[in-house]
């Protein structure tokens, strides 16, 4: 058996697309530039970024749906690209949102069919069925179409397919994306119990807590490449020396925002929307105090609470992926 | 015999998914009635008033092959749009045989427009239903239907790196059923297409099925019809690990 689950060297992918017929244009993606990691067999390893950094790339090329431009990956030792089949047979793989099932068949249905491409042998299909039902607390439910069902039901749903043929290697892929708070509870619990079965688990999220809650070590990718690696508890670290401050406002522009990013000691600011009110969060150097000058940029918007904190690892993320050297260029046109 | 009782399983649920397709059921009960409509008057209007149980089973098979055109490109597609596609690619078998079901699926609900067609021509134009061979009929149907929904995995295959696969579907329609000589006879088509029918296996499955109805020799027909898809069968096998491993390199298996 591999020491690693997972393994990943120099992987890159560069998606290639052509438009027009008369002057056709061709236009190249490098979604993946060079992801080195690995992944120890039982771990559960988080992929954080932002959207369209390369996390489902990623995943898709480990999971075998994608073949890489460049580099290898191996699961379980075998290769992604020369051993395919011993590779998918070895994973799962579970993808938020609602697609990917099929509508007008019930859960079981579903289930059933997916056992047989799997390969669950006829005589514990049955069982294995009723045992993943009752898993994702989908029993007494299964006979119903899944069209009929909320997104955490279908979520659940993805779950107990993924792990109909006992996967080795679990690949999660923002599994709690639109999912209902308690839901997404529930699916956190179900994730770690998996991992505390044994299974390795590669899960993508945009949700820190669900990271720093459930994750051995996170990874954060950013324009293709990975930016940092280690455990929530180093992560961390990457905001160290770093104190917030956390303003609810109505109405801040964005030339305001400009001009908090120009104060002395300031090194990160966002607004965020929290229902009709503005979240706008200043990441500092410690010594320094840039309330005064923070409010005194705000002159003339209402504002609500005013707090300072210790930077948690959402902090860290936002200070690692705005580290990230000028803005990606990954559209490059060529006229053919 | 597990991996027929996968083809079967995966055959049966397809089955059920299409069927409960609101657009599924409205095509269903629609177009057969419009098929045997313009069948009837077609012979009609021809002089040959006799042939009119021909027609009907002309415009059945037509509707066999609308469902296995339509149901191979559409389901490939349809998969895509479900987000499937890429869920039964990942299954450890051969790519062929995760798309063998869906196209006997749709196979089998081409059945349907072939006795609907049938059953309305007979209650609104008094089609009279006199087979020469009756049960030789019972066996060329599914026996056409099976060699088709081989033939539809060539056609997945391609499907399969397409996405827009819808496009290839329309232009093949119309050729494919007249060259085939579901309902107008290969004769009065010009010489050149003579070729292109008899490497069809379309072509000898609806002369199989025309001749179980009005009279003829139905085994030779039905005997090439299955070759010629066991051919496309195992070339769409082929094919089909050759096109997934192609479409894993362009990442056409997902919408985008």
């Amino acid at each position: 058996m591999s020491e690693y689950a997972i393994e990943a060297a120099g992987l890159r992918r560069t998606y290639r697309s052509r438009t027009g017929w008369l002057r056709p244009q061709r236009r190249e993606v490098e979604a993946v530039r060079g992801v080195d990691l690995t992944v120890g067999n039982g771990e559960l390893f988080g992929l954080l970024g932002p959207n369209g950094a390369g996390k489902t790339t990623t995943i898709k090329l480990l999971n075998t749906l994608l073949i890489p431009t460049a580099g290898t990956a191996r699961i379980c030792g075998h290769d992604v690209v020369t051993e395919t089949r011993e590779v998918r047979r070895r994973i799962g793989y579970v993808f938020g949102g609602d697609r990917g099932l099929y509508e007008r068949l019930s859960a079981r249905d579903n289930l059933r069919y997916f056992a047989e491409l799997y390969g669950v042998p006829g005589r514990e299909q049955k069982r294995r069925i009723a045992e993943l039902l009752e898993l994702v607390r989908l029993d007494g439910r299964e006979n119903e179409r899944v069209e009929g069902y909320s997104r955490g039901m279908r979520q659940r749903l993805h779950i107990a397919r993924g792990l109909l043929h006992r996967p080795k290697v679990l690949f999660l892929d923002e599994p709690s994306i639109g999912v209902d708070p308690v839901a997404a509870r529930e699916l956190r619990q179900t994730v770690a119990d998996l991992a505390a079965t044994g299974t390795t688990v590669l899960l993508t999220t945009h949700y820190m807590a669900e990271a720093d809650e459930l994750c051995d070590r996170i990874a954060v990718i950013a324009s293709g490449t990975i930016q940092a690696l280690g455990t929530p508890a180093e992560l961390r670290r990457h905001a160290d020396g770093r104190q917030v401050l956390e303003v609810e406002a109505y109405g801040v522009t964005d030339a305001q925002l400009a001009t908090i990013h120009t104060l002395p000691g300031v090194r990160e600011a966002s607004v965020t929307v929290a229902g009709a009110a503005q979240v706008l969060t200043v990441q500092s150097d410690a010594g320094v105090d840039v309330q005064a000058d923070v409010l005194r940029a705000l002159d003339g918007v209402r504002l609500g609470r005013v707090s300072a904190r210790q930077p948690t690892l959402e902090d860290a993320y936002v200070a690692i992926v705005n580290r990230v050297a000028a803005p990606s260029r990954p559209l490059e046109a060529v006229t053919a | 015999m597990k991996l027929l009782r996968m083809i079967g399983v995966g055959a049966l649920l397809h089955t059920k998914q299409l069927s409960r397709s609101p657009f599924e059921i409205a095509t269903a009960l629609i177009v057969p009635v419009v098929q045997a409509t313009l069948a009837v008057y077609l012979f009609r209007a021809g002089g040959e008033p006799g042939r009119l149980l021909e027609a009907a089973v002309g415009a059945g098979l037509m509707g066999v092959w609308s469902s296995v055109l339509f149901g191979s490109g559409g389901a490939i597609q349809n998969q895509r749009w479900q987000g499937t596609l890429e869920m039964i690619m990942l299954a450890p078998r051969p790519p062929a045989l995760m798309i063998l079901p869906i196209t006997l699926a749709t196979a089998v609900t081409g059945t349907y427009a072939m006795l609907a067609t049938l059953l309305w021509g007979r209650l609104l134009y008094g089609v009279p239903l006199d087979f020469a061979h009756p049960l030789l009929f019972l066996l060329a149907v599914p026996g056409c239907v099976l060699g088709l929904g081989m033939f539809g995995l060539l056609l997945a295959a391609t499907f399969v790196l397409m996405r827009n696969a819808n496009a290839l579907t329309n232009t093949l329609e119309y050729p494919i059923w007249l060259v085939s000589g579901m309902l107008v006879p290969l004769t009065v088509l010009p010489g050149w297409t003579g070729p292109i029918a008899a490497a069809l296996p379309t072509t000898w499955g609806a002369r199989a099925v025309h001749e179980a109805a009005s009279g003829g020799p139905v085994w030779p027909s039905l005997g090439i019809c299955l070759a010629i898809s066991l051919g496309c069968l195992i070339t769409g096998a082929l094919m089909m690990t050759y096109v997934e491993r192609r479409a894993r390199a362009a990442a056409t298996l997902a919408l985008a």
